[in-house]
């Protein structure tokens, strides 16, 4: 760890604190989103939508690289892929409630497939791997103000809409019969969530961003007595989780994404293990 | 009765049918309930029991027919019904305090649904008439059924309705919660219109005073003083009396 401290102050490796940076301010839209995705149990959802994203990335790599549209990168398509796939997502729950699983699923696989044949029309070699595992190291100054971005509106519409957040995924029922546009409301949650996957893509890579999205929100599930807490403790598990993780991802060098979320994982199995224990012993 | 002979009904019911896909599930159901009219909705599972609720509140809309409540549609007058669905449906750990439970009967006068003062104040006013101030700030996830279903009541109270509608509020409480809660529907009745699902007809014979048969069709017994004596008379004894495998018709029971 100490040599990882020291690499934080060298002026050498700025990408080592841009990637600490992120990490951390990234960690409040993961765990504010993370304890609404846990608490409405949508986490299959978030799955289908950073699949999804790959198909983002592939047509943004084509649209650079082969078309020449300058404006139109990797990021700007996973945004966009990302949303659409959000709005797919709350019209399916909307509409077609008992094929909604298998909507999902074939919404995934055909994410990843569009986005593989993208790539292989893209002239130079790309390598998917460090979108599928995700490179934190790779992060530039714009991802760190998309970041900024992104907390600045999460947190606003989270604290705006918070009740009717709440409601949507406490009994959305009684919800939409007190008034609330619940529709709209499960679709803007959606839509944050989409956003906040793909900096998660960024983070951890496509595979692996269910678990830094529930995992920190779980935990903190244990020992929250409302969501607010719960958020609160998965932002700040969340953070821990990212920069231990870089720490010994670069002590080790190993690749960062794994490790942080094996770190996260460790701590999960942990906290149930010392549930149970508690529950038997005391 | 001072409350049926009010004019204008609360929920009325002109010939309506419904169905889920091809399946019907209710046809021709004429139903006039009164202001502080006390209503108990009973019938055999699978028989429309909560598809009928559903329309009233507006969650579905019937093939035919119309539903209106206090003289509007459904989707429009539904924010003066207070709703307490069955308490099991509820993942139990969801993290979330009792006093923040009740708050969402508030919710639906402003676009964001951000509570004012006088929601939360009316919030804490329901918690006190249902008895449960002192748990105000425990996680739901922690109460007892009875318990739950209280705050759901709560919750229900908050929106400030005309018309209390329950769902099955009795499964899988304790006796000695029912009593209480028996108690407090009396002390409700008196300001508000009560309609309630449940298997258990034994509570009709002390505190409704109708009852609604629903199996595909709603067949009404009107008891402007129903008794325990009443009942056996009309359902040739008590055991007869939890059984819903019957078929109601226009015409009255056909019992075999």
């Amino acid at each position: 760890m100490t040599e990882f401290f020291a690499a934080l102050t060298d002026p050498n490796l700025p990408f080592l604190r841009y990637a600490l940076l992120t990490g951390i301010f990234a960690s409040i839209p993961f765990g504010i989103i993370g304890s609404f995705v846990v608490v409405r149990k949508i986490s299959y959802i978030a799955g289908a939508i950073a699949h999804c994203v790959l198909g983002g990335i592939g047509l943004g790599l084509y649209m650079e690289k082969a078309v020449g549209v300058t404006w139109f990168g990797p990021m700007q398509g996973a945004v966009v892929v990302a949303l659409l796939a959000a709005v797919i997502l709350a019209l399916v729950s909307r509409h077609a409630r008992q094929r909604e699983d298998s909507v999902i699923g074939a919404l995934w696989a055909v994410g990843m497939a569009t986005g593989l044949l993208f790539i292989a029309r893209t002239p130079g070699y790309v390598d998917p791997m460090s979108y599928l595992f995700g490179n934190i190291l790779l992060v530039s100054r714009g991802d760190f103000f998309f970041v900024l971005a992104l907390d600045v509106l999460v947190l606003s519409l989270v604290w705006l809409f918070y009740n009717s957040f709440l409601a949507v995924c406490f009994d959305e029922e009684f919800a939409c019969l007190r008034g609330v546009k619940t529709g709209w409301i499960y679709l803007l949650l959606l839509c944050l969530a989409a956003l906040t996957i793909v900096l998660l893509v960024r983070v951890v890579g496509i595979v692996m961003v269910i678990a830094l999205l529930t995992l920190p929100a779980s935990i903190a599930g244990n020992f929250s007595r409302n969501i607010l807490q719960m958020m609160m403790y998965s932002v700040l598990l969340c953070a821990g989780f990212v920069v231990v993780g870089l720490g010994v991802s670069y002590d080790l060098d190993l690749p960062s994404g794994p490790v942080i979320i094996i770190i996260a994982a460790i701590v999960y199995l942990l906290v149930l293990l010392g549930g149970r224990f508690k529950k038997v012993f005391l | 009765m001072r409350a049926i002979n009010q004019t204008g009904a609360a929920i009325s019911i002109n010939g309506l049918s419904f169905s889920y896909d091809s399946e019907e599930v209710l046809t021709d159901v004429n139903l006039e309930v009164y202001p502080f009219d006390s209503i108990c909705v009973v019938g055999p599972n699978g028989g429309g029991k909560s598809t009928l609720i559903k329309l009233i509140i507006g969650l579905l809309t019937p093939d035919t027919g119309t539903i209106r409540v206090f003289g509007e549609k459904p989707e429009t007058a539904r924010l003066r019904i207070g709703y307490v669905p069955q308490y099991a449906l509820y993942d139990q750990q969801f993290p979330i305090a009792v006093f923040d439970v009740v708050c969402m009967g508030c919710l639906g006068k402003s676009f964001t649904g951000r509570y004012t003062r006088n929601d939360k104040e009316r919030a804490m006013a329901a918690l006190a008439e249902t008895g449960l101030s002192s748990i105000a700030d425990k996680p739901f996830s922690l109460l007892s059924g009875g318990q739950r279903q209280r705050v759901l009541i709560a919750r229900a109270l908050a929106s400030n309705g005309d018309i209390l509608i329950l769902d099955e509020p009795t499964a899988n409480i304790d006796h000695e919660s029912e009593l209480h809660f028996f108690d407090l529907l009396t002390e409700l009745n008196k300001r508000m219109t009560i309609l309630m699902v449940t298997h258990e007809v034994g509570f009709a014979s002390t505190f409704f005073k109708r009852i609604a048969c629903v199996n595909k069709q709603v067949v009404i017994h009107p008891t402007s003083a129903l008794t325990g004596d009443l009942i056996r008379d009309m359902y040739d004894g008590d055991m007869r009396m939890i059984r819903h495998d019957h078929c109601c018709s226009e015409e009255g029971h056909k019992h075999d």
